[in-house]
Parts: structure tokens; C-alpha cells; sequence
């Protein structure tokens, strides 16, 4: 078993950057994501991690950096958080679409104006079409065992494809967590080389990224998605392992007390932990009710969410992103289509709250959850949602 | 192949990531059919002096056995920058009947 230590969580998800042992590091710092870039040049500046930092002018940069070093064969990292994110949204599509496994960490903060350097998840938001495998982390272990993850699923022939940790700024990145590390010997029986398919070398000229005119972009933007879809075998597969490899067993989406819940709260990111105290509390107090944290964004986990949420009642979806104009939060809206087909659909009631960082305490998500047992005797449409916790609301 | 624009591959026979996995074969691709207008060369006002060989952005007039210049018409796309700078104004932009 590796040694638990009590780090920042910023700085262990650096450490496991280095165990991963990557060939380039291309980032730009932007709060909340700054110590783990710092970290990451202090390792490279004292020799301890092998790899070419290039402190970069920009995030457009980093991802055009990590683009060109993934495209010759390289392991290559990058993180940032919301603004540093829209300004490299362009490279992010690309890196997808030319199916380079890069890993980046999201510092999940909000999109300005205001100005917000706090939490919540619109950056993600922003990309969530991008083609990118994306899994949402829950605490500062989750972030470190994903760090390998994502090497190990997005490298393997099967996938190739780049992928996004997703942790929540400040509530993750500035704490301090006991992290187990993982042993030199385990990253190795878990994470093999890259070995690319393709790579840019001058003895076997390739071309990346050309032209793909009408006749033939749908056919390349098919095989991108369904590269996505099947990557999914190769996810599990990486999941099994990891638990072999360190004990920790995860899922596209983990439950807690469902069994017999005929309420269930679903969360993504760090909220999961908070909604699994408030289950229990509610339990005591006599309520039916169960907690789904989604892990696995994209490819999104419809078969397991449709399994899980068979005989319950009612669904509470907690979102921390706006979808401006639409049917409620991000995740609310996928839900909703996940179980359309069903019978028995459960009733929904979502819930868009802690933007910013605003705090969402026990005593919050049980007055979510009282208003909600109002709220699925309405028999609410589906553009029904209520923002949480908002003055004149 | 992702330069073509008529292709019969299929998305499962896509290359990774839409890589063209041989080079060279720009060469294949027609850009011919882009054009409109297409550059005729009058001889009797022709100099040889391959001002318009020179000039052409896409590398598409050749020389003749006896010396003229001809479009080669494959990649051609009629932008008349050889009619423009030929110093004899030997070149006339002729509209595609079709």
C-alpha cells in the first residue's frame, strides 16, 4: 500500500503528474488551478520530474503545445480553470478531434462577468461538446488516481482520445486531504508507454489535421464520436484495474443508499460528499432517501443512470452550471433525456445552486429537499427548476 | 483520405483522428473544378517570356514542347493572375460553357 500523506490536494494531483513521469508540462496559470502549475515547475526546476516545462504566454499555447507534443508521441499535461479555459476552447476541440491523449486537470471555477475566481462548474460547462472523455472528481484521492486513469484510458489503442479531471476550485484545489500515493512498482504494473499509432516523425510523413471537406467531415466527426461511445468499455476496464492495482473501486456513477430510497439526490463533483451526510441525517429523521454522485460526464453513463434510478420516486438534481435559457442545469437537461423512454419516470425537481462557491451546507440540501417534496406534488414541467438560495427568488 | 471531396469511404474506414497516413497525394486532388473562368493563350501575341509559369500560385502551367505556356486544366481554378501580369496581354479569361 502506498504511504497516506496530508497534502494540498493542488499539490498531490502535481505529485501524481510526476508518477505518471510526462515528457512535457504547457501551462499557464490561473487561479484556482496556480499551485499545481507551481508545483509542477518546482519539480522540473529540481530535477525531480524528467520533463520540459514551457511556461507558456498563454492557455491557447498550452493546448497548442500539448497538441503538438502529443502528436509526436509525448505525455503531456496541462490544467487550468474558466477564462484560461475559453481562451484555449479552440485547440481543445482539435486535440480531440485529431485523438491525442492529453491530460488536463479543470480547475473547475465560474465564467465571467462578474468576475469570479470561486467554483462552479459553467467552464465546464462551456466545453462540454468538445469530444473530450471528462470525469468529475469528489476529493483530493479521486483527482490522484485519475491523473493515471486518464494516461491509462486515454493512451490505450482502444480510445485515444484526450482527457479532463474535473475538480472544484478552492473546495478541492486549497485543501488539505490525506492522499495514499501510489507505489513506483504499482504505476508501472497500471500505466505501460504511450505507444501512438500515428506520430509526426520525418521518416514517416503523416498529416494531421487537414482538410475535411463535405464529402468526408461527417464521416470523420462519426468516428470521432463513436471512438467516445466505445471508449467506455476501455474506462471500465481501466477502473477494474486501478481497484486491482490501489483498492479503490469507482464507477461511471457511485451510489449511496439507493436501494430502497424512493427519493434520490444526483450531484456531480465535490457537492457528492456533503449530499451523503444529508442522506443520512434525513435517514435518522425517517426519510426514504439515496444519493447518485455522477463521475462520468462524457460519454455520459445513461444505461447505469436508467438501472439506478428504477423504483424511485422522485429524482433531485443538484446543478452547479446555468444553461441559460434552457430546461434547468446541464446535468438536470441530460437526465431528463436519459429517462424519457422509461416507464414510471420519476418526477424531477433540479435545483441550481452554489455558484461561486456560495456555500450549500447540510441545512441547505435539507430545505432543497423538503422543497422539493412540495415541488413533485405540482407535477412540474420540465423547465421548472429553481435556483437555490437567490435573494427575491 | 480527407483532402478528397467525393469519397466513398465509410466513417469505420476513417483513419485515426482523420490522419492521412501517406504523403503526397495532394497531387490527386482536382481543384479544376472550382473554376469559372479559364486562361486561353493567343500564340500569335505569345513572347515564351513564362512571366505567367512564374506567377501561377498553383504551380499549374507547363511548358510546351515548342516553348508556349498551357494550364493544365486538372488544377487550374481560373483565378487569372497569368492573364493579369502577361506583359503581351496573350492570355483572355474564357467563361466555362457548363
Amino acid at each position: 500500500m502506498g504511504k497516506r500523506i496530508g497534502l494540498e490536494v493542488s499539490l498531490s494531483a502535481a505529485e501524481a503528474v510526476k508518477m505518471a513521469n510526462v515528457d512535457c508540462i504547457a501551462a499557464y496559470p490561473i487561479t484556482p488551478q496556480t499551485h499545481i502549475v507551481e508545483h509542477l515547475s518546482e519539480l522540473v526546476n529540481n530535477g525531480d520530474l524528467d520533463a520540459e516545462f514551457i511556461p507558456v504566454e498563454s492557455e491557447h499555447s498550452a493546448m497548442s503545445v500539448c497538441t503538438g507534443v502529443a502528436a509526436v508521441g509525448a505525455r503531456t499535461f496541462t490544467c487550468t480553470s474558466s477564462q484560461g479555459l475559453a481562451l484555449m476552447n479552440e485547440i481543445v476541440h482539435i486535440a480531440a478531434s485529431m485523438r491525442l491523449p492529453i491530460v488536463m486537470i479543470l480547475a473547475n471555477r465560474s465564467m465571467s462577468a462578474p468576475i469570479s475566481i470561486w467554483n462552479d462548474h459553467t467552464d465546464v460547462m462551456s466545453i462540454r461538446d468538445c469530444g473530450w472523455i471528462q470525469v468529475f472528481a469528489n476529493n483530493g484521492q479521486e483527482v490522484f488516481d485519475h491523473v493515471l486513469f486518464g494516461y491509462r484510458v486515454g493512451e490505450s489503442a482502444q480510445v485515444l482520445l484526450p482527457v479532463m479531471i474535473h475538480m472544484d476550485g478552492f473546495i478541492l484545489t486549497h485543501v488539505i486531504e490525506p492522499v495514499e500515493f501510489w507505489e513506483e512498482e504499482q504505476v508501472k504494473e497500471y500505466l505501460p508507454d504511450f505507444k501512438p499509432i500515428y506520430a509526426l516523425h520525418p521518416d514517416r510523413p503523416v498529416t494531421m489535421g487537414g482538410l475535411g471537406g463535405p464529402g468526408i467531415f461527417s464521416e470523420v466527426k462519426v468516428s470521432q464520436d463513436e471512438a467516445l461511445i466505445q471508449s467506455k468499455g476501455e474506462i471500465l476496464s481501466a477502473w477494474k484495474e486501478l481497484g486491482d492495482v490501489v483498492g479503490r473501486h469507482y464507477h461511471p456513477i457511485e451510489t449511496y443508499k439507493i436501494e430502497d430510497a424512493e427519493t434520490i439526490f444526483i450531484t456531480q463533483g465535490s457537492f457528492g460528499e456533503t449530499v451523503s451526510l444529508v442522506v443520512d441525517e434525513l435517514r435518522d429523521e425517517g426519510e426514504s432517501v439515496g444519493l447518485i454522485m455522477n463521475r462520468l460526464w462524457r460519454p455520459f453513463p445513461f444505461e447505469e443512470f436508467r438501472e439506478a434510478t428504477k423504483g424511485a420516486k422522485n429524482l433531485v438534481v443538484i446543478d452547479r452550471a446555468i444553461s441559460f435559457g434552457g430546461q434547468g442545469g446541464p446535468l438536470a437537461i441530460e437526465l431528463r433525456s436519459a429517462l424519457y423512454k422509461e416507464k414510471n419516470q420519476p418526477t424531477f425537481a433540479n435545483f441550481i445552486c452554489g455558484l461561486a462557491s456560495r456555500d450549500v451546507t447540510i441545512a441547505d440540501f435539507k430545505n432543497i429537499y423538503r422543497r422539493a417534496m412540495e415541488k413533485v406534488k405540482e407535477n412540474p414541467r420540465e423547465e421548472d427548476f429553481e435556483y437555490y438560495g437567490v435573494r427575491g427568488k | 483520405m480527407v483532402g478528397k471531396t467525393k469519397t466513398d469511404l465509410t466513417w469505420q474506414e476513417i483513419e485515426i483522428g482523420g490522419i492521412v497516413p501517406t504523403p503526397g497525394n495532394a497531387a490527386e486532388y482536382k481543384t479544376g473544378d472550382w473554376r469559372s473562368i479559364r486562361p486561353v493563350w493567343d500564340r500569335n501575341r505569345c513572347v515564351k517570356c513564362g512571366i505567367c509559369y512564374v506567377f501561377c500560385p498553383d504551380a499549374a502551367i507547363y511548358e510546351d514542347d515548342e516553348g508556349y505556356f498551357e494550364a493544365d486544366l486538372f488544377y487550374c481554378k481560373g483565378c487569372g493572375i497569368c492573364a493579369h501580369e502577361c506583359p503581351t496581354q496573350a492570355i483572355a479569361m474564357v467563361e466555362e460553357e457548363e
